[in-house]
């Protein structure tokens, strides 16, 4: 099925898109492989839902060049591939759960069973709801067997678990496994580490609509989960301290000293250790979004 | 209602042809679903018209207006009523509403053709107007006597069925010009005038004399003189040149409703 010669799944060649003088996305190049998971990290507002829909076709491009296994996006050979749920779209509120999803089905050529896709979301006790008395987490998940109805190669996934809570979140990601494990190639954007760890064989970080950083996710997490050890010192060189234990990186800039590390204990411990002299000493960071900020720095 | 699972053994082509065609029925399905629920449709729909015949019909459905008899009469007009809220509110709110909450952008990631999303609203449309238009008559049926004929009852209804055309454009029009909110507002604002100025609520002798010199250009009264006409109590022109009026304002108002339906999609897609 999927031999080498077989287009991309997913290509994306420098897209940017600009709405007069703002850039939302800038120069972003993005492939997904056959069978592979690959999660969209960042903040919001960092450029990962438009980028998904330049990959979609459902923004024009500013710049740039998009293909859905080797056809436009919005051509019929791609859609009928394609299983997509998106962040902002509404459905008819008065339609039943069981309409919508054969609605869907009748859109593609070889669906699967509505009770398989419904169950699949976990919604087979709702299937004569309509969907205006769904709960947000009900709804999210009715947009995933919408997704997966068409029996799709390839599923987008846009910010999926928005509106779960824990447990449910914790079920859904089975889901998104059993898919993979079916050889299903996924694309999903998220602004939970946690998720994109979770799901994912690869992560590409972005922010403020550029590419950041790409790795698998313990590369990923290595490089977001540190912490910056910060302190005035008068006298030392930036080699000294990156030979510290634990330092992945050290600035030094104006006597005030940066160490990037994941193991700050063992970092400080050593630094007070040594003949360095250090003051204003102050242990920072480890949330995502200073991460974000660091690496786009 | 069954599930469309083909074989994997299935012709590509037509499978996809089966495909196509299934949506399409379904999706009509759907529509008039969707329009049946919502219980202000139906009000509007079935209870208003019932009502401004009991109110203003009733009492003098036996004299005399055009040459037949006044409950006779006010079938087209009603009728075209009926069928024009039905064409205006059926297609053109919906719209307005899917735009707004981006249904419409869900949709175009999917496989459907473009032509299903409008084809199945057309249709629903007509099918809408025809029952409660077919309702409208059985209730004038039953309430006032009045009695057509079996045969004039069907020509009457494929009459409005035509009449209805420009204004399920028009709905399309405005249901791609203004949004959510505006859109009942909106096709208030053109209908009820609209059914005043063309003589549907009184007749064309009895309007005012601005109303007369407007009434000529309006679609809605030559929607009623195709009605009026077929019940023997029409108007000097041929039908002809009414039905050439029907026909250029449901040109006039798909080439607009194309225009900004263009529009929108330069914004949601820009």
């Amino acid at each position: 099925m999927h031999e080498s010669a077989q287009p991309l799944p997913v290509s994306l060649e420098h897209a940017s898109k600009r709405y007069g003088t703002i850039t939302v996305v800038d120069d972003f190049s993005f492939v997904a492989h056959p069978g592979e998971t690959v999660a969209l990290l960042g903040p919001n507002g960092a450029g990962k839902t438009t980028s998904i829909s330049m990959m979609l076709g459902l923004k024009h491009m500013s710049a740039g060049q998009a293909h859905i296994f080797g056809h436009a996006p919005i051509s019929t050979a791609a859609r009928v591939r394609t299983g997509i749920m998106l962040q902002e779209s509404g459905l008819p509120s008065t339609l039943k759960v069981r309409e919508i999803v054969e609605l869907f089905s009748r859109f593609y050529p070889h669906p699967i069973s509505n009770a398989e896709a419904i169950e699949a979301a976990m919604l087979t006790e709702k299937t004569e709801r309509r969907i205006a008395d769904l709960s947000g987490g009900e709804r999210q998940r009715l947009y995933f067997a919408l997704a997966i109805i068409g029996e799709p190669d390839l599923l987008f996934l846009d910010e999926p678990t928005v509106g779960m809570d824990v447990t449910a979140r914790g079920i859904f990601w089975d889901r998104i496994r059993q898919m993979h494990a079916r050889g299903k190639t996924i694309v999903l954007t998220t602004h939970y580490l946690e998720e994109a760890d979770a799901l994912a064989d690869r992560i590409v970080v972005m922010n403020k609509g550029v590419q950041v950083a790409e790795g698998t996710p313990a590369e990923i997490k290595a490089t977001v989960m540190g912490k910056v050890v910060r302190f005035r010192t008068p006298s030392v060189n930036a080699a000294t301290l990156r030979a510290l234990p634990g330092v992945d990186d050290a600035t030094l800039t104006d006597h005030t000293a940066e160490l990037f590390t994941r193991t700050p204990e063992v970092t400080v411990r050593a630094l007070l250790n040594s003949p360095t002299e250090v003051q204003d000493l102050e242990v920072t960071g480890g949330t995502l979004e200073d991460a974000f900020v660091r690496l786009t720095a | 209602m069954s599930s469309t699972t083909t074989t994997p053994a299935a012709l590509p082509a037509a499978s996809a042809r089966r495909g196509a065609r299934s949506a399409l029925l379904y999706a009509v399905y759907c529509e008039i679903m969707k329009t049946i629920r919502v219980p202000m449709f139906a009000v509007s729909l079935f209870v208003l018209p019932a009502m401004l015949f009991s109110l203003f019909v009733l009492p003098s459905v036996h004299e005399t207006q055009n040459g037949v008899s006044v409950g006779n009469y006010t079938m087209p007009s009603f009728g075209i009523y009926v069928v024009m809220m039905a064409g205006v509110f059926s297609s053109g709110i919906p719209i307005a509403n899917e735009r707004g909450m981006k249904w419409n952008l869900l949709l175009r990631a999917t496989p459907m053709k473009l032509w299903t999303y409008f084809t199945s609203k057309v249709i629903m449309s007509l099918l809408i107007g025809a029952f409660a238009a077919a309702f409208f008559f059985a209730f004038a049926r039953i309430t006032g006597g009045v009695d057509l004929g079996m045969t004039m009852w069907l020509k009457l209804l494929g009459t409005l069925m035509v009449a209805m055309l420009p204004f399920i454009a028009l709905g399309l029009l405005i249901g791609y010009a203004v949004g959510p909110q505006a859109a009942a507002g909106v096709a208030n604002l053109v209908v009820l005038p609209l059914s005043f100025m063309s003589g549907l609520f009184i007749p064309y002798d009895s309007l005012p004399h601005f109303a007369k010199q407007i009434a000529p250009y309006l679609p809605a009264y030559h929607a009623g003189q195709l009605g009026w006409h077929l019940i023997g109590a029409g108007d000097d022109t041929s039908v002809a040149v009414h039905l050439l009026w029907i026909a250029g304002y449901t040109a006039i108002f798909l080439v607009g409703a194309i225009w900004f339906y263009r529009r929108d999609e330069g914004k949601t897609f820009g």
